[in-house]
């Protein structure tokens, strides 16, 4: 565990839908606050069902220190683009950045918990991904 | 300026533009119903974008097309078409021989292998572009000529789109239908399919 003043690891939601990642961020805020950053995203290019790669990236960069970025995600092209997004972000100096094997909602729950504790990124994964 | 590269990309937009329908209608029935407009809206951008990539060296290009179907699309077709032609832009010198095309389409196959976590056999894009890969590296290597050749890819790409019909999907929206995903062609295959008939028939092959 760092210092006080060390921040915490970064948390991105993405969905397919916007009202699904912002309500998922709502849950999550009212468990951890303002002391975790987080940051959503829901929705392809053009507002439809979907996902967008460069808005995933731009929350990437948004939450993003050194401590690193959990990544939770909900269905097959979120993860996809998720990866893709993380790749661009770690190529730019923005990682390290990891995809938690979790349901979306208990995962980002969990995993920022974890990260208000003041707990390393492989952590949080761990706190996501024991959900399951 | 990569006027080959950009008719066959015309030839890639109009017929996803002309089957996105018919893409939609095959996601409908086994998926979440968004191939043809996500397709649709990734392949325009390729459109509209032509003036950033007409003009740059041909990997170049090919990278840019795939980096534009990354951030477009959507939907996982964006992340797994848009490897593929990062991939395959990475591997193309600016006149690629048969080999070197050939070299460069199995990588391209090879990232959406990966991306996709996927084999063939899984009634995917793989089921077609597996084969076609295939066959266009045994083609160049046994000498085939290019009409004869252009035939086999098509042929085989159809043969391939055709042998998803049967499969029960594992991967992707798909496989949460389970056994009812058989009996449907796979919205994937078929956009491979299209894509790899309309670049054939630019270079030449039989339509």
């Amino acid at each position: 565990m760092s210092g006080s003043q060390a921040p915490a690891v970064g948390i991105v939601i993405v969905s397919h839908s916007p009202d699904v990642a912002r309500g998922t961020a709502d849950m999550v805020r009212q468990m951890v606050g303002d002391s975790v950053p987080l940051a959503w995203c829901g929705g392809n290019p053009d507002g439809g069902l979907g996902t967008d790669t460069e808005a995933i990236r731009g929350c990437i960069e948004k939450v993003w220190s050194e401590r690193g970025v959990a990544l939770l995600v909900d269905l097959g092209g979120a993860e996809m683009n998720a990866e893709m997004a993380a790749e661009m972000a770690v190529a730019a100096g923005h990682g390290p950045v990891v995809t938690c094997n979790a349901p979306i909602v208990e995962g980002a729950v969990m995993a920022a918990t974890e990260s208000s504790m003041g707990s390393d990124l492989e952590e949080v994964r761990e706190a996501a991904e024991g959900v399951l | 300026m990569n006027t080959q590269l950009a008719e066959l990309m015309d030839r890639a937009v109009a017929t996803i533009s002309e089957h996105a329908q018919e893409l939609t209608e095959l996601d409908q029935a086994i998926g979440d119903g968004d191939h043809g407009l996500n397709m649709q809206r990734g392949f325009d951008a390729i459109a509209t974008s032509r003036d950033e990539w007409r003009d740059l060296a041909l990997g170049a290009a090919v990278r840019k097309i795939g980096m534009t179907l990354v951030m477009k699309v959507g939907g996982a077709s964006g992340a797994l078409y848009g490897s593929f032609f990062m991939a395959l832009g990475q591997q193309l010198p600016d006149s690629p021989s048969g080999a070197d095309l050939a070299a460069a389409v199995a990588a391209g196959v090879d990232s959406v292998r990966q991306r996709g976590r996927s084999e063939a056999g899984e009634k995917t894009m793989l089921d077609v572009l597996v084969p076609v890969s295939q066959t266009l590296r045994s083609g160049v290597s046994d000498g085939h000529d290019r009409w004869t050749l252009l035939t086999e890819l098509v042929n085989t790409a159809a043969a391939g789109l055709e042998a998803t019909r049967p499969m029960r999907a594992t991967k992707g929206r798909a496989s949460y239908l389970g056994e009812r995903s058989i009996d449907h062609l796979d919205p994937g295959a078929m956009s491979s399919y299209l894509l790899v008939k309309a670049v054939c028939e630019g270079l030449g092959g039989a339509s």
